[in-house]
Formats: C-alpha cells, sequence, structure tokens
C-alpha cells in the first residue's frame, strides 16, 4: 500500500462557481503550505490547529498569486482518510481548479489513483464494510475509462515522440546491462562520453515536450460532439456556425466531406469537440466509404450526437442506418432546411423512432427546428445543450483532464529521472546506478502510452547483444 | 518395472545428485532428518556437465547467497577451483561479482565426500520411476528395482535427465549428458499426479585435447592477483594458490561461413529440436545468424582442470554434426590443429512449468513434493544450488512443522530467482541477471552474510555463534557510519591543504567526514589523512562503511522501495480464496489469479494480467473478507 501524498479535485469538473481541491498523506500540510500565503504573509498551515479554515492565497513557485482561497486544514485521523488532509476551496472553473492542482503536483503531491482516497479511508478503516462493494466498484469503473482513454485518445506526434525516446532509452539501458552480465564479451570503455551526448538530446527533447504539454494538451478535452447525418442534409454547414467561421467546405454536392472535421468551441463556458463527419449513405466510391465506416466509429464513442435530418426530402433507408447507429445515445436531432417545404414532421421522426423502438424515450425538446442556410433555431441547439450539461445529462469529461495531467507528470519524472543520470555521468557513478534512473525514465514514459516494462529489458538485451558462453 | 518387494523408510527422498539435489540433501540432514539421495550414476553427483566455472555475473552473488544461508557450493569451489577473478571491479560494487574455473573432477570429488560424510545422509544410484501420493500428499517413492522408500518429503532435482537426448548434427542419442543413463518413466508418474510438463532444451561446446592446440596465436587470461574467496567461512589466506591460465581466441569469415554453409544440418535449423533453447546462451549457429553483423565471436579456451587434458570451448556451443563441428573450429586461430575429445551436442529433457511451486518451492497440489533447479525451468549450477538449498530448508522445516521460508525479491538474488520462476511467464531456461534484481544496490555480493545470516540461523544451518559474529559486524558498521556522519570537519588550514592535494574543491564552510566520503574523488580510504579519531577496523566493515556513505543517496533510496514493496509481500491472500466472487475482476485477471494462486497481494501484482487496478480492487477485497473472517 502506497501512503506517499495524493491530490485530486474533489468537485465535478465543471464550470460551477467553487472547486475543492483535496490533498491526502504525510506530507500533505507540508506540500499546500509551500503554496500558500496567508493574508498577513506569516501564517504557516504547519502550525494551524486542525479542523481550521485558513483564508489565504495559492502561489505559483515564482511567487504569484493564483488564485485567493480558503484552506481546511484536518490533521490525521480525524479526516476522511484518516491521514493528514487539506481540502483547498478556490474560484471553480476548469482552468483554475486545474492550474491549483498543477501546482500542488509540482510541489509533490502525486495525482491520485481513481477512487483512491476512499480507497485509503477504507483500507484505514474509516469506512464500514458496507461501502466495500462500492469502492471496488468505483475504481473498476474509473479504471475501465482511463485505461480506454489514456491511450486511444492520445495524440499521435505526443505517442510518437514518447515511442521514440523510450525507445532509444531502453537501447542504452541494454547495452549497459549486457555489459555488467557478460563482461568478457561486452565492455564498456569510451562509452560515458557517448551516454553524456545522448541523454543531453534526450533531456531536451523531453523539456520540449513538456512545455508542449503546458502550452497545448496532449488530450483532446471537452464533451464529444459527433454531428451525423445523410450527405448534403447540413452537417458542415452547422459546424461553420458553431464554430463561426468557414472550417468546413460547404457546397450542395452531396458527399463534400469526405472525412472527419474536428473543431473545438466553448460555449456558454462548456468545452464541446465538435466532429463533423462524413454523410451516411451507401457508396462505391472508395474515399467516401472510409469516411462513413469513420463516422460510424466516432458516432458510437460520442458523447452527444447531433444528428442533422433534411426535413425537405422523405425519410430513406439511409436515415433509418442513422438511427440504428445512434440508438442509446444521448441525442439531439435537427430537423433543417426549415427554409424549404417540410416533409419531415417532429412527429413523424417519432413515430418512426418509436417503431424501430430507437431512444423511445425520447421527446419533442430534444428535436429543434433549423435553417442553417439562414442561420434560423441555432441558438436554440446551444440552449438545449447546455441545459442538458446542467441537468447533468451529457457529463463533462473530467477524467480526461485528470489523465492529461498525469501524462504531463510522467514527462516531468522521467524529464527529472534523466537529469539524475546526467548528474551521475557527471559525479562519475558507476553505470549500475544511473542505469537505474534511466530505468526509472523509460517505465515513466512508459506510462503514457500504457505499456508495462515487464520483460522489455531481457528483450532488448537478447535481441540487440550477442551474449555469452 | 519389477523386482522384489522392499520398503523402507526415511524422512526425505532427493531424486537427483547434481548442485539441487546435493544442497537439498545437505540441508535436510544437517537439519536432522534421515534423507536419501537417488542418483542414475554415484560418480556423476555434482557434475558440471557444461562450463567449468562456478559463479560469473550475478551468479556469484547466488554463490555468496548460498553460503550464507548455510549452504555448500562455495565452500566446495573455494577448496577446488584453479583460478579466480572479480569481474566487473570497474563498476560499481553492486554487480562485482566472483567467476572461478573449477577443476570439475576434483570438485565432483570433494561434494561427494562431503555428502558421504553427513550424519543422517545415504547415498543410493537408482532411478525413481514412481511417486506415490496419498490424499494430496507424498508418501514415498519407487525405485526401477522396485524398492519403495516411505517418505514424509520429497524433492525432485532431476536436472536433465528426464526423457533426456541428446543432438550432434543427425546422431541422436537417448541418454543424458555425457552419455549418462537418462530416467525414462518418472515423467509418465507426474502427469499422472497433474503436473504440467515442458520440454526445454540447452548446449555445450565441444571439449578438446590441448596438446593439439597452439597457445601462442591466443591471448592469456590471468586470474586474480589477490583472490578472494567464494565463502565467508574461507579463510582468505587458504585461496591464495598458483593459479592457471584460460586463453582468449576468435572465430572469424571462414567460420561462419562454413556454419552458414550447413546450417540445413543443424537439428534446430532443421527442426528436429522441439525444446525452447535460452537466448543468453546460444550456440554458435545462433550468434552467426542472429548477429551477421559481427565479423568475430570471443571463443575461451579454458581447462577443465589439473590432471586433464581437456579444454572447454567457450563460446561455441553447438549442435551441429561431428564432421562441421570438427571443420568450423579448426578455423579458429589456435585451433588448426585441434583434436576433440568430446562432441558438442545439444540436450533436450523435461522440466515443469514452475508457476505449480509455492514460493517455498513445495508444489501448490502436492504436500510435502519440493523441487529444485532444471527440473524447475532454470538453468546454471548456481540456480539450482539455490533453490536445492531452500527446497531442502523447507522440506525439513514442513516435516518438523516449522513455519517454511520465502526468500523475497528485496532480500536475495535467490528471491528475486524463486519469484521469476514461480510467478512470471518463463518460456525458456531461466539464467540469472543482475537485471531482474530491482533493488540489486542492496543485494550485493558483499554483504550477503548480512542479508542472509539471520534466515539461514532461523532455519538451523547456521551455528549461534557466526550469526552472532554477524550481529557484531552489523554493530561496527552502524556505529562507524554515524560517527562518520556526526564527525564535522571544519575549513581549517590542514583540511583545505589536503582537499587540495586530492584534487578535490576546498571548504567554504564546516561539512561533516561522510559528506566529504561522497564526493567522486574521494573515498572512506583518501579521508582517513584528516579522520583523526578513526580506529582500525576489520576489512570487510571498512568495506562495508565505504559503500553504505558513498552510495547512501542510491541505496536510501531503494530501501525506501523495498519498504513499500514489503507492504504489499506482507498482504497475504489465503489459499482457498475465490476469486470468482470478486466481482470487480477483470476476467483476464480473475483466469490469471486463479491459475497462478499467489501467496500474497505482492506476488498478485508481478502476474502478467494482473493490472494496478486488480490489484486495487484485490486489496479492498482482502480487507474486507479479513474483517469478516477474524
Amino acid at each position: 500500500m502506497k501512503t506517499d501524498t495524493i491530490a485530486a479535485v474533489a468537485t465535478a469538473m465543471s464550470d460551477s462557481g467553487i472547486g475543492i481541491i483535496r490533498v491526502s498523506g504525510e506530507e500533505a500540510i507540508e506540500i499546500v503550505n509551500r503554496i500558500y500565503r496567508s493574508k498577513s504573509g506569516r501564517k504557516s498551515l504547519c502550525d494551524v490547529a486542525s479542523h481550521t479554515i485558513n483564508y489565504g492565497y495559492i502561489v505559483d513557485n515564482s511567487g504569484n498569486d493564483i488564485d485567493e482561497v480558503m484552506v481546511s486544514v484536518m490533521k490525521s485521523p480525524n479526516s476522511y482518510t484518516t491521514e493528514d488532509t487539506v481540502e483547498i476551496n478556490c474560484h471553480g472553473g476548469v482552468f483554475m481548479v486545474n492550474r491549483i492542482l498543477e501546482t500542488v503536483i509540482k510541489n509533490g503531491a502525486r495525482i491520485a489513483e481513481p477512487g483512491e482516497f476512499t480507497k485509503r479511508a477504507f483500507l484505514n478503516g474509516r469506512i464500514d464494510l458496507s461501502k466495500a462493494e462500492a469502492v471496488i466498484d468505483i475504481i473498476h469503473s474509473k479504471n475501465q475509462f482511463a485505461l480506454k482513454n489514456s491511450v486511444s485518445q492520445l495524440k499521435g506526434s505526443v505517442s510518437d515522440t514518447v515511442c521514440k525516446l523510450r525507445d532509444e532509452i531502453i537501447y542504452e539501458i541494454a547495452f549497459i546491462e549486457s555489459a555488467l552480465d557478460d563482461p568478457e564479451h561486452i565492455s564498456l570503455d569510451g562509452y560515458r562520453e557517448n551516454l553524456y551526448e545522448k541523454v543531453e538530446d534526450i533531456i531536451v527533447k523531453l523539456k520540449k515536450l513538456l512545455d508542449s504539454a503546458d502550452n497545448s494538451k496532449m488530450l483532446k478535452e471537452g464533451i464529444n460532439t459527433v454531428i451525423v447525418g445523410k450527405p448534403n442534409a447540413g452537417k458542415s454547414s452547422l459546424l461553420n456556425l458553431l464554430v463561426g467561421e468557414e472550417k468546413a467546405i460547404v457546397t450542395d454536392i452531396a458527399g463534400t466531406t469526405r472525412d472527419v472535421l474536428e473543431e473545438s468551441i466553448r460555449l456558454h463556458g462548456i468545452s464541446l469537440n465538435i466532429i463533423d463527419t462524413a454523410g451516411i449513405r451507401y457508396t462505391e466510391d472508395v474515399v467516401e466509404k472510409i469516411g462513413v465506416e469513420r463516422a460510424k466509429k466516432y458516432a458510437s464513442d460520442a458523447d452527444l450526437i447531433i444528428y442533422v435530418v433534411d426535413a425537405s426530402v422523405p425519410l430513406d433507408e439511409s436515415d433509418y442506418d442513422i438511427m440504428s447507429m445512434i440508438s442509446g445515445k444521448k441525442l439531439l436531432i435537427l430537423l433543417n432546411k426549415t427554409d424549404l417545404d417540410e416533409v419531415v414532421t417532429e412527429e413523424l421522426l417519432l413515430y418512426e423512432m418509436k417503431n424501430l423502438d430507437i431512444n423511445s424515450n425520447m421527446n419533442n425538446s430534444q428535436i429543434i427546428k433549423t435553417s442553417t442556410k439562414d442561420n434560423i433555431g441555432i441558438d436554440l441547439l446551444e440552449q438545449a445543450i447546455k441545459d442538458m450539461f446542467f441537468h447533468g445529462e451529457i457529463l463533462f469529461n473530467d477524467e480526461v483532464f485528470i489523465t492529461n495531467m498525469r501524462h504531463k507528470e510522467a514527462i516531468m519524472n522521467a524529464y527529472k529521472s534523466m537529469l539524475q543520470v546526467k548528474r551521475s555521468l557527471e559525479d562519475d557513478m558507476p553505470e549500475d546506478f544511473y542505469s537505474i534512473d534511466l530505468m526509472s525514465a523509460y517505465s515513466s514514459l512508459g506510462e503514457i502510452i500504457g505499456e508495462e516494462v515487464e520483460e522489455d529489458l531481457v528483450n532488448e538485451i537478447f535481441s540487440k547483444f550477442c551474449m555469452g558462453k | 518395472m519389477s523386482g522384489t518387494y522392499i520398503r523402507e523408510k526415511v524422512d526425505v527422498c532427493v531424486i537427483g545428485a547434481g548442485h539441487a539435489g546435493c544442497e537439498a540433501a545437505l540441508a535436510c540432514a544437517r537439519l536432522g532428518l534421515d534423507t536419501i539421495i537417488f542418483t542414475v550414476s554415484v560418480d556423476s553427483i555434482a557434475l558440471m556437465p557444461c562450463n567449468p566455472n562456478i559463479g560469473g555475473s550475478s551468479k556469484g552473488h547466488l554463490v555468496r547467497e548460498i553460503d550464507a544461508l548455510g549452504g555448500e557450493m562455495g565452500k566446495n569451489i573455494d577448496k577446488t577451483f584453479i583460478q579466480s577473478k572479480m569481474l566487473n571491479v570497474s563498476k560499481g560494487p553492486a554487480v562485482h561479482s566472483l567467476r572461478a574455473q573449477a577443476d570439475k573432477a576434483e570438485y565432483s570429488r570433494q561434494m561427494r565426500k562431503v555428502l558421504e560424510n553427513q550424519d543422517h545422509l545415504i547415498i543410493r544410484q537408482a532411478e525413481i520411476c514412481d511417486l506415490l501420493v496419498e490424499n494430496n500428499q507424498i508418501v514415498g517413492v519407487k525405485t526401477f528395482t522396485g524398492t519403495v522408500y516411505e517418505c514424509k518429503a520429497a524433492i525432485l532435482c532431476t536436472g536433465t535427465y528426464l526423457k533426456s537426448r541428446c543432438l550432434c548434427g543427425e546422431s541422436i542419442t537417448y541418454t543424458g549428458p555425457n552419455g549418462l543413463q537418462s530416467a525414462n518413466y518418472l515423467t509418465d508418474s507426474l502427469k499422472n499426479l497433474g503436473i504440467e510438463m515442458r520440454r526445454f532444451k540447452t548446449g555445450t561446446p565441444a571439449r578438446m585435447d590441448k596438446r593439439s592446440l597452439d597457445f601462442t596465436k591466443m591471448e592469456e587470461q590471468f586470474g586474480d592477483e589477490k583472490v578472494v574467496p567464494f565463502s565467508f567461512f574461507t579463510n582468505p589466506e587458504d585461496v591464495q594458490i598458483n593459479q592457471v591460465s584460460c586463453w582468449l581466441t576468435y572465430t572469424n569469415k571462414n567460420t561462419h561461413e562454413i556454419i552458414k554453409a550447413n546450417l540445413d544440418r543443424s537439428p534446430i535449423y532443421a527442426g528436429i529440436i522441439e525444446g525452447t533453447g535460452p537466448r543468453y546462451c546460444p550456440s554458435i549457429e545462433d550468434k552467426v545468424v542472429k548477429f551477421s553483423d559481427k565479423e568475430r565471436h570471443q571463443v575461451f579456451i579454458e581447462p577443465e582442470g589439473l590432471h586433464t587434458n581437456e579444454m572447454y570451448v567457450g563460446g561455441m556451443s553447438s549442435s551441429l554434426p561431428e564432421d562441421i563441428q570438427l571443420a568450423m573450429y579448426r578455423t579458429v586461430p589456435g585451433l588448426e590443429n585441434c583434436r576433440i575429445v568430446r562432441n558438442a551436442y545439444a540436450i533436450e529433457y523435461d522440466c515443469i512449468n514452475p508457476r505449480q511451486l509455492l514460493p517455498t518451492l513445495e508444489f501448490k497440489s502436492i504436500k510435502g513434493l519440493f523441487s529444485a533447479g532444471q527440473f524447475n525451468g532454470s538453468s546454471g549450477y548456481e540456480e539450482a544450488a539455490a533453490q536445492g538449498l531452500i527446497a531442502g530448508i523447507n522440506a525439513a522445516l514442513s516435516i518438523q512443522n516449522k513455519e517454511q521460508i520465502i526468500i523475497d525479491r528485496s532480500e536475495a538474488y535467490i528471491g528475486v530467482l524463486i519469484d521469476d520462476l514461480v510467478t512470471k511467464d518463463n518460456l525458456e531456461p531461466y539464467r540469472m541477471m543482475t537485471s531482474r534484481a530491482e533493488y540489486r544496490l542492496i543485494l550485493r555480493q558483499d554483504n550477503a552474510d548480512l542479508r542472509l545470516r539471520e534466515k539461514g540461523y532461523k532455519a538451523g544451518l547456521i551455528s549461534k555463534e557466526v550469526y552472532e559474529a554477524t550481529l557484531y559486524k552489523r554493530e561496527l558498521i552502524d556505529k562507524e557510519v554515524l560517527r562518520l556522519k556526526n564527525t564535522v570537519v571544519g575549513a581549517s588550514k590542514e583540511v583545505q591543504e589536503f582537499l587540495i592535494s586530492k584534487g578535490s574543491s576546498t571548504l567554504k564552510t564546516g561539512t561533516n567526514m561522510s559528506e566529504l566520503i561522497c564526493r567522486p574523488e574521494l573515498s572512506y580510504e583518501i579521508v582517513s589523512e584528516i579522520d583523526v579519531n578513526r580506529k582500525p577496523l576489520p576489512d570487510d566493515v571498512v568495506e562495508q562503511v565505504g559503500i553504505e556513505i558513498k552510495y547512501e543517496g542510491y541505496i536510501s533510496r531503494q530501501m525506501k522501495q523495498v519498504e513499500q514493496f514489503k507492504k504489499m509481500e506482507k498482504k497475504r491472500i489465503p489459499p482457498d480464496l475465490d476469486y470468482n466472487d470478486i466481482k470487480s475482476l477483470r476476467l483476464e485477471a480473475r483466469q490469471k489469479l486463479i491459475s497462478y494462486k499467489p501467496v500474497s497481494v505482492g506476488q498478485a501484482s508481478r502476474i502478467s494480467g494482473v493490472s494496478p487496478a486488480d490489484v486495487s480492487v484485490l486489496l479492498v477485497y482482502l480487507e474486507q473478507f479479513n474483517k469478516q473472517h477474524k
């Protein structure tokens, strides 16, 4: 059981008014104290009594204020986890909450595993037996999610860089280890200088990765909103309206959007990751076919689907196809092209969907009449999304934020390990010492792409270096 | 199987008298149990059928650990070595490793002498064909001639003898190593008991007549000037002997061409061999094929003993046919006119999937049945001996109704070895390597006594006097380390001059002695000049003090990791835990856990396919389970 200090956002990661960051573990008070400044500038959290609330500021490492906060300190054993626990009440908003969490992490805490606070509370005897099953379920479900998302949502360029760096590092470890295991066949003469250069190079690359991780997110955040519909229903026009610029090419020719377009927007403070897909229809065109396949895949992973129906033409096979594809999903339907004669009515659509036994609890409020051509009804759509979000019907994907931070933490750890290797080389430490730090860097990076270390090293040694008797 | 019906009664039956069998039998007998050791040939006790060395990188650690626990291998090689080297001395202390050339015949003879003179131990030449099991408890073994030996525990140390066959090109003989009789019946008995068997292979190079070799074309390899003994019991004076040399030469293009041209006659490349061979110990064919960009490979010519002309050709094991072998060997400088005494060959044998064992080396499914060595899928004399010792100790402890010992990964290479065998998927003969030990900075060969004497003493193989001497050594080390940490060094003129003379930067403020020792250019020995209060200490204490201070940063980091590790190892899993009850385990993890039956959460976490989330689920479930079953 790990007893190091963990931190996480205790409130939902939304744009609500107040956010709470919870920190628990042996060093919780010390860590928060490092980034806390009282109003007078003199009070230390280490000296305050248990169960007190302390007004002040959270500051970054250069001493600049991040936010005005209330910090509650609960000393062991009188806290939820029975460990020293600090809760930082800050102004809400995803950005602020994240920045504070990040600062806590940078100062020595680790991001909590899913359900870890509750796990600790349980293992420390704080919560009773009847909750054990619930604890197990939390760990299980959150992990299922994290597992699925941390790898699949990683941006290609990040995962490429991470993989390349890992390959470089494991090669060096394997070389050192094979020389340690078989000194009579493999010599390390002159190797240090060679390694020193490589280490410096890796450090530069990690730094770059770290900087880019600070500036942009490695994962796509926000609610995955997928626009689907038949060709030429007006999906791309909708995207352009939502984004506010001409991102998608709009023509009268059905099948213009052949691949998937993605845009991030903020709507009333809610992050949406809008994905415009190729129109779905039976097609012989190879390129278009791929687009259709992708559209189906995106739809299956979506948090919210906006189904654009061309209300000026009768429903056909393609529509039924789409309806079965989006069955069971959170859904908004646009009856588009109200500027033309209405062929498909709300009643007709609801009737057809009930017949197909799709989303049978659909109601009128989820169907919106629009004209993307004349920009009519888009405000209603935005309002509908906002309502769904604040009624908790669609969930803000806070795990993605956490995963993002976890990745950053992992790169930071790899970076620190490589700096340690460099220092050890400068101090003339033996190979078997710094190979440990090389290995730490390697496994930290592995956390990002979700790979286990296990047999990698042994395999690398045997495949790259000729050993033995 | 027939013969007269005889029954005898002993406590422990050890099957096989190789390096595992010898340690197992000695441990049991020394712990006071009536023990019988079976071998297909009494002349092959402690035989070294492959390389003529004991030790080497990480294997040297194993020998030291065996010694610290009260085993025999270290003492035996100290009595019979003909050359010795400490490897990796230019690298960190954790990877220093002893390796000695053995006089093979002498090694075998000495070990036999120890066995023959051990109280409670009987040597018996016989092939065991059957294990007798009642109610999942071993009750006896049966020989080929029909005799039944009733016992309370049995230890399988069959090495490479089970259904073994040797391959040399197209020629196949159904024998064990060196033409010794193979054991052809036991496999079926084991299978009938539900034990899962597999087939591994390994190989050995040719032996040559020394008179036919031209050593002027090779580089001479000497032993160390000052030899360090393997055993903590050996007086270092006794090992300063006249050593023999080994010789280094190389393969070349011609060698490789001959091999490549004849690969179709290699039983491995022709697909005749079924067993899986080790990647760390490739045949010369493998090296040439897999590392085709290498222009030459090293060949070490090593004497097999003082009273024989046979020389071992290290680096060129092969299963090519005899004519190709001769042609290939003769391309190597110094070997142009070589005469082969024994051909190189590959050997295939039956062994088990070791995940059927507990970390005590007892079978999970059969009480009192233990196993060790190549039978468990490992390779190497040292790996075998280490397991033999643990299996022997635990067989004895189980009969005495005492708690068996488990050595964990943070305590010894032996722990890493056994944990890897019983927890991971081993698809080839397992060899110890330093990279397998995650806490290797604290698992050094120099501190094996400090790490393991207590375990040996508790098991009963280490005397009280020896154990107390170790405790005293620990005390001396701790006191000296503390003294150095508390010894303040001021920026006096004398100190500054000393630092300048050693090429070290001068002090701006006062510091302590241990900080100075940590500087790359200084050491415990070097600072003695300014360490006025230092009292003389034994060499082995000085060595420990130097290491513990110099590398304290790294060592204490590993100690912290070990603490975390220990917590998980201490969370025991009841053997009857029903994993089907734990709803949230992923299917893969559930299946793995059911088939591996790990003894602790720590072990569970190392099974491939068990994720950290599964471990969390397991932890919470166990907590609940334990509370309910209090």
